[in-house]
């Protein structure tokens, strides 16, 4: 038994790492998108714009200041999550007594402006950046060959997205978190910085974004057509999950991964558009998505 | 009469976007003492509340604390002063249990209640700590919803209609809890319409119409002043 349906098991096996590999960047970025509509009631349409942001800094700080990958993996969500805050201070803050659909038009308008601006000041073309020395090469499994890297790009994703799971489900600051979406002025009247936390949960979660970024950037090229790419997706997958839940966003982002690296092995043609059928089917079925939590 | 008070509020007047609601509310409080705001539906009782808390939008005006004025205080950090706010609505969260929901506003001061003596002051909530908070019943939602200022060490509990929707039964329980919070020296200031309520805790009474407070009455010249009051209220 070399094959499953027809399809030799290496190139299966292939596929769904693949799959895995971009489920791990859907769940890095749907996780984001999910605690910042549950939290601060935002459709942040500038997620993947901080995502391509976070491959143009992993990018120039190693090809401009000769910064390695381990440096750049810290220092680029600390960049990208200041210009979080920037973005949520002077523009978004001032829109959260207001209609949805006024900061989906400002993120949105924000994603357009950062893509236009890279895309003028470094063109369209991608930019190479190589893998680091300590992942290059992989394992042979025997059945399948593993590239180092790809396998560090799941682990990272997941213990990441782990732990944002685990920090706001169960701790005090999550516990804060999960109660100012529910009444925030209370939580305010007892004592609780919420204008400062909404802040720094809009910097962490675009934050996240930039690392996925500089994460995807040696296994993609850096291009600031990177962000609008995936973005879609990536709302595919929170609205499949269910908006603002998080636990179901991580796994609905993994699944929908391996889902789309299924159609592609067994039906190539229908891969670019598996994710959005399931949505289709998931909307028909259970409106309010997959995972939300009954009101 | 001489015992300064504790709590000054003075001019105070809030807008709700473009509509003014609050003109002019004068009222103070003594350390320990029970006093409430009383008045029709919209005169501007919950909004004072609002108003010292900082959840209006524009505030003008003084709630002069010591020589802390409540005004100028930004909203979160109101509670640090011992405040403790008790909404209409209650608050509790529904994605809380009642422990976690006792549990939930940080302990600013010290002098604060045990989850013992909480239990203690409404049995009602003993046992039922692993309940979703909104599960319990009115009136239990709003035992916790008062148990749950009494941990932070409050000493000014602001406390907004706690009879409102709840049963006979239940609200001679929390006026007993209420009377023992008074022995314990708590302030309390209460929005409250239930006035046989008002009148078996408080000392004094500010009456609200149209924004403004226009009269205060001693609990103990309440009786004489019934027709008065009553043209107030328009009973």
């Amino acid at each position: 038994m070399t094959d499953f349906l027809g399809v030799p098991i290496p190139v299966l096996l292939g596929q769904l790492l693949l799959g895995l590999i971009n489920g791990s960047f859907y769940a890095l970025l749907s996780l984001g998108l999910a605690i910042i509509f549950g939290m601060l009631n935002v459709i942040n349409f500038a997620h993947g714009a901080f995502y391509m942001l976070g491959g143009f800094v992993a990018w120039y700080l190693l090809s401009r200041l000769g910064l390695g990958y381990w440096w750049t993996l810290i220092a680029t969500p600390l960049v990208v999550g200041l210009a979080g805050i920037g973005v949520e201070r002077l523009l978004l803050k001032r829109l959260y007594r207001m209609d949805h659909l006024y900061s989906l038009l400002l993120t949105f308008g924000v994603a357009l402006m950062l893509e236009g601006l890279f895309r003028h000041v470094f063109g369209s073309a991608g930019k190479p950046y190589p893998v680091p020395t300590l992942l290059s090469g992989g394992l042979n499994l025997g059945f399948m060959f593993l590239p180092m890297y790809r396998a560090w790009v799941i682990v990272v994703s997941l213990a990441i997205c782990l732990i944002t799971w685990l920090v706001i489900e169960r701790t005090k600051l999550g516990g804060y978190l999960r109660a100012a979406t529910e009444n925030p002025s209370l939580v305010q009247a007892f004592g609780i910085n919420v204008p400062l936390m909404l802040t720094l949960t809009y910097a962490f979660c675009v934050g996240l974004a930039g690392f996925a970024g500089a994460l995807a950037a040696p296994l993609y090229q850096v291009s600031p057509g990177m962000g609008s790419s995936i973005i879609i997706v990536v709302f595919a997958v929170v609205v499949i999950g269910g908006m603002g839940s998080i636990g179901g966003a991580i796994v609905t982002a993994l699944a929908l991964g391996v889902i789309e690296g299924l159609t592609k092995t067994f039906y190539p043609a229908a891969s670019s558009i598996a994710v959005f059928v399931v949505m289709v089917l998931v909307i028909l079925i259970r409106p309010a998505g997959l995972f939300a939590r009954e009101a | 009469m001489s015992e300064p008070a504790l709590l000054d509020v003075k001019d105070l007047e809030a807008w709700y976007g473009e509509s003014h609601v609050l003109h002019g509310v004068n009222f103070n409080v003594r350390r320990g003492e029970v006093v409430t705001l009383i008045g029709r539906n919209g005169a501007g009782k919950t909004t004072t509340l609002r108003t010292l808390i900082g959840i209006v939008g524009k505030r003008s005006g003084s709630g002069l604390l010591g020589n802390v004025d409540l005004l100028k205080v930004p909203p979160h950090k109101v509670a640090r002063h011992g405040i403790g706010y008790v909404p209409e609505e209650r608050g509790i969260f529904s994605k809380l249990n009642v422990l976690e929901n006792l549990l939930f506003p940080p302990a600013w001061k010290t002098g604060g209640m045990s989850i013992d003596e909480i239990y203690e002051l409404f049995p009602n909530l003993r046992e039922r700590g692993a309940t979703p908070g909104t599960r319990l019943s009115g009136g239990e939602q709003q035992m916790l919803a008062i148990g749950r200022v009494l941990r932070t060490g409050a000493d000014i509990i602001l406390l907004d209609e706690p009879t409102e929707g709840i049963a006979p039964v239940i609200i001679e329980e929390i006026g007993a809890a209420l009377r023992i919070l008074k022995e314990r020296g708590i302030t309390i200031i209460l929005v409250e319409q239930n006035l046989r309520f008002a009148a078996s805790i408080a000392d004094r009474h500010f009456v609200l119409d149209q924004g403004k407070v226009v009269d205060e009455i001693p609990n103990s010249e309440l009786d004489a002043n019934m027709d008065r009051l009553n043209r107030y209220l328009g009973v």
